[in-house]
């Protein structure tokens, strides 16, 4: 199964139409979490929103996460092991008040089990290619150090 | 209990109370994975959905209504839970991933004297979030997870949830 979400906050119309036209030729089932928009899909079951405990299930059972660029679903998609798609939404196309999102997938690139698209025809070439999840770290070095430096705020800080 | 087996006074330091604050998705996902710092503390969760902490096994929690700075009445309501719940937690810390109601409790847990720290979301690779952009104003600290946002002396980069 392929899993698409555009998140709680924001629909995503345009995204969701690209998933939906491509759908039929994927040879998967599909199922979207679209938000509030406008755009029905016809070749995909699909929900607005999905109660964030069934979210974890679907994330469990599914094969690969298509997604706005969010960093919900990335951190999602990393925990439950999953490869994600991220497709950045665009200011200039009413989709986010701002362009962080293709800062995102420009600092989120390259890193294993994420991949990104900026355009429609990438965004489905990605979706019939097999994709590598990302890879067991057990090390998070980066972590660790802002976890010691938010501990070190709240004992040491008069 | 002659004096001698008697704990001194102000001698074993209390735990540190901590209102860990962050909206649903990401920000309530960076909270989850950078909780490991609040080890040992008295950690009270507050988030949109209270399930959310309950399916991480993290009690106690409250709710609080989402907000942005677009819904003055949103906000306000968000501003009443987070007075309660702060009169009632009384925390040291006020610790956010963001959003807007993280930044409403810091801005309230300042009130009563809790110091306040913002962890700007990851998702802000190119500038700081507008409610961070606020915090650097509001909270004791702002961290920003992108080393090329730290700035000297205002924003500080310690590293990353990854």
């Amino acid at each position: 199964m392929i899993l698409v979400t555009v998140g709680t906050q924001l629909p995503f119309d345009r995204f969701i139409r690209i998933v939906d036209e491509a759908a039929p030729s994927l040879g998967r089932t599909v199922f979207a979490q679209v938000g509030r928009g406008s755009y029905q899909p016809r070749n995909m079951e699909y929900a607005a929103l999905i109660d964030p405990l069934k979210f974890d299930e679907l994330i469990a059972r599914t094969e690969l996460i298509v997604s706005h660029a969010g960093i919900g679903t990335v951190v999602m998609a990393q925990k439950f092991r999953k490869p994600v798609i991220l497709f950045p939404r665009r200011a200039a196309l009413g989709e986010h008040r701002n362009d962080h999102q293709m800062a995102t997938v420009a600092a989120l690139e390259g890193r294993s089990g994420m991949y990104v698209a900026r355009v429609a025809e990438e965004l489905v070439a990605l979706m019939k290619r097999p994709l590598d999840p990302p890879l067991t770290e057990n090390e998070h070095p980066a972590r660790d150090r802002l976890q010691r430096a938010i501990r070190d705020f709240i004992e040491n800080d008069r | 209990m002659t004096d001698a087996a008697r704990p001194v006074e102000g001698h074993v330091p209390r735990r540190r109370r901590v209102l860990a604050v962050a909206s649903i998705g990401g920000h309530w996902e960076q909270m989850l994975l950078l909780r490991g710092a609040f080890e040992g503390m008295d950690v009270t969760y507050v988030t949109n959905d209270v399930r959310l902490a309950q399916r991480e096994g993290l009690s106690p929690c409250y709710a609080i209504d989402d907000t942005n700075r677009h819904h003055p009445l949103r906000s306000l309501r968000c501003a009443w839970s987070a007075m309660r719940i702060i009169a009632k937690v009384r925390p040291d810390v006020v610790v956010s991933t963001g959003a807007a109601p993280g930044l409403i409790c810091m801005v309230v847990g300042r009130l009563v004297g809790a110091r306040g720290l913002w962890v700007d979301s990851m998702a802000n690779a190119e500038r700081l979030s507008g409610s961070g952009r606020l915090a650097r104003r509001l909270a004791h600290r702002v961290f920003t997870q992108w080393r090329h946002l730290a700035v000297e002396g205002e924003v500080e980069y310690h590293g990353s949830v990854f």
